[in-house]
């Protein structure tokens, strides 16, 4: 007969930068259910729009979180700009979706460096976190911050990246690359990597549609979907393929987002070939009225921004839906069936980000 | 892409939603806000490939809603969140925290 307990996991565990707390319910050492629990940070930034006017508010969603920081203001700027009419010029579509895809660089790079450290692979993380150092290094060359940017308004960016600059990145990335294919395919071929990782957390297509799933963890259950095809920002002028992966493991996740990190690159190259000269920004008048939800791919997979404003200042509402929230019940149900040993390198897998749960 | 919102109300709710699941479609989120006049709008959003439906509905301060988490599995958290911050009483969540899913300081601080 079995021997039933409840193993509670996190709060604080060596694997969470971040409290998220699991009840473990396990047969012996294998987990027959998971029992979430967050809210043990949370915030109510956005009840701030009581207090925060329209376009202070844009500082105050970068602020959600330290690693998405670049997606949450730019996908709120993006809602305020659709119910004001607002077009932005297209030198910022191109410039705002380089920088996007280079916090998706950077984001990518802290989860792989993380995992890399879940599994004792310790070179593997240093080596990641090094080539994020330079990731970083361009970044605050291009906005002046290094977690928070605050170069994009309602209307635009508030302030354009010089040509030479945009040249100087392009040429930084080519020559980073040789080493994010050697850091990526150290991660996918390494044995002990992929015995860890297979057939462990399976989930199928239909169950994370079902469960609600985002990003790399709906992906690598097959599913072809990316929000950054919706075309938003200069997505529909740049060649990319969603990278996918059918077998629904914890590898198969893994693969998803290691191989868009290579995908990031070739995307920022592409996009800085085709940036056009002009203006950043718009003049900006009156104050929004109406509804809309923006729809984007943050690294962890689709984030909405709803707001609600009436003419005023201050709007009514601002939410955030974040793509941690949505993967938390596909989460759990990816852990039954699991060695409780196997939990951690799980949890680690789909890249939790507690902050952008906690807004 | 399609984006569609739909009012609706509290009473028709489990029918378009059970509509949407049969067609296919998947939560992409649950949120309320305060209206001016003092009641709750509350906004479910629901997706297919990259097409969107957004329902919403207005209930009365105290009024209960009745949860949708039999039919969409996900809602169970969307549906404690709007209870831990708006007060919105939610019927027969399938995981009902009771309050517990947001340790806030202020009971109800979005109400």
């Amino acid at each position: 007969m079995s021997n039933r307990s409840v193993v509670p996991f996190g709060p604080q565990h060596p694997v969470l930068p971040e409290p998220i707390h699991l009840d473990l319910v396990l047969e012996d050492e294998v987990v027959v259910d998971a029992i979430p629990s967050i809210g043990f940070v949370h915030r109510g930034l956005e009840k701030l729009v009581e207090v925060k006017d329209f376009n202070e508010m844009a500082y105050v969603a970068e602020r959600i979180c330290g690693i998405c920081s670049y997606g949450h203001g730019f996908g709120y700027c993006d809602a305020v700009e659709h119910i004001m009419n607002i077009e932005i010029p297209p030198r910022a579509q191109y410039l705002r979706t380089i920088l996007f895809e280079m916090s998706r660089l950077h984001s990518h790079m802290l989860w792989f460096g993380l995992l890399a450290d879940g599994f004792g692979f310790e070179s593997l993380f240093m080596d990641a976190w090094r080539i994020r150092e330079k990731l970083l290094d361009m970044l605050e060359e291009a906005t002046g911050g290094r977690v928070i940017f605050s170069i994009n308004k309602i209307g635009g960016m508030r302030r354009d990246i010089p040509k030479e600059m945009l040249k100087s990145f392009r040429q930084r990335l080519e020559d980073l690359t040789e080493d994010l294919k050697v850091t990526v395919r150290t991660l996918l071929e390494d044995p002990a990597v992929k015995s860890r990782l297979s057939g462990v957390g399976v989930l199928t297509a239909d169950e994370v549609e079902t469960l609600g799933a985002a990003g790399p963890f709906l992906r690598g259950s097959g599913i072809r979907r990316d929000s950054r095809k919706l075309g938003y920002l200069a997505y529909d002028d740049i060649d990319f393929d969603i990278i996918t992966h059918n077998d629904g493991d914890t590898y198969a996740r893994t693969y998803v987002r290691a191989m868009e990190i290579l995908q990031s690159v070739d995307i920022i190259k592409q996009a800085i070939e085709k940036t056009p000269a002009g203006e950043v920004d718009v003049p900006v008048k009156g104050f929004p009225n109406g509804e809309y939800m923006t729809r984007i791919e943050q690294p962890r997979g689709e984030a909405c921004y709803y707001v609600k404003a009436n003419g005023k200042k201050f709007l009514e509402r601002m939410r955030v839906r974040t793509p941690t929230f949505a993967n938390i019940p596909a989460l759990t149900a990816s852990l039954r069936g699991s060695e409780l040993a196997d939990i951690p390198i799980l949890i680690l897998a789909i890249d939790p980000c507690i902050s952008c749960t906690e807004r | 892409m399609e984006n569609i919102w739909k009012d609706i109300t509290e009473e028709t709710l489990l029918n378009e939603v059970q509509v949407l699941r049969a067609d296919k479609y998947r939560l992409v989120q649950q949120c309320a806000r305060k209206t001016e006049e003092g009641n709750y709008e509350l906004l479910y959003s629901f997706g297919k490939g990259y097409d969107a439906e957004h329902l919403k509905f207005q209930v009365a301060p105290g009024q209960s809603v009745q949860s949708i988490s039999h039919i969409f599995p996900p809602a169970f958290l969307y549906e404690n969140e709007i209870h831990d911050l708006f007060g919105i009483e939610i019927k027969d969540i399938t995981l009902d925290f009771r309050g517990g899913l947001y340790r806030t300081a202020v009971k109800a601080p979005f109400a």
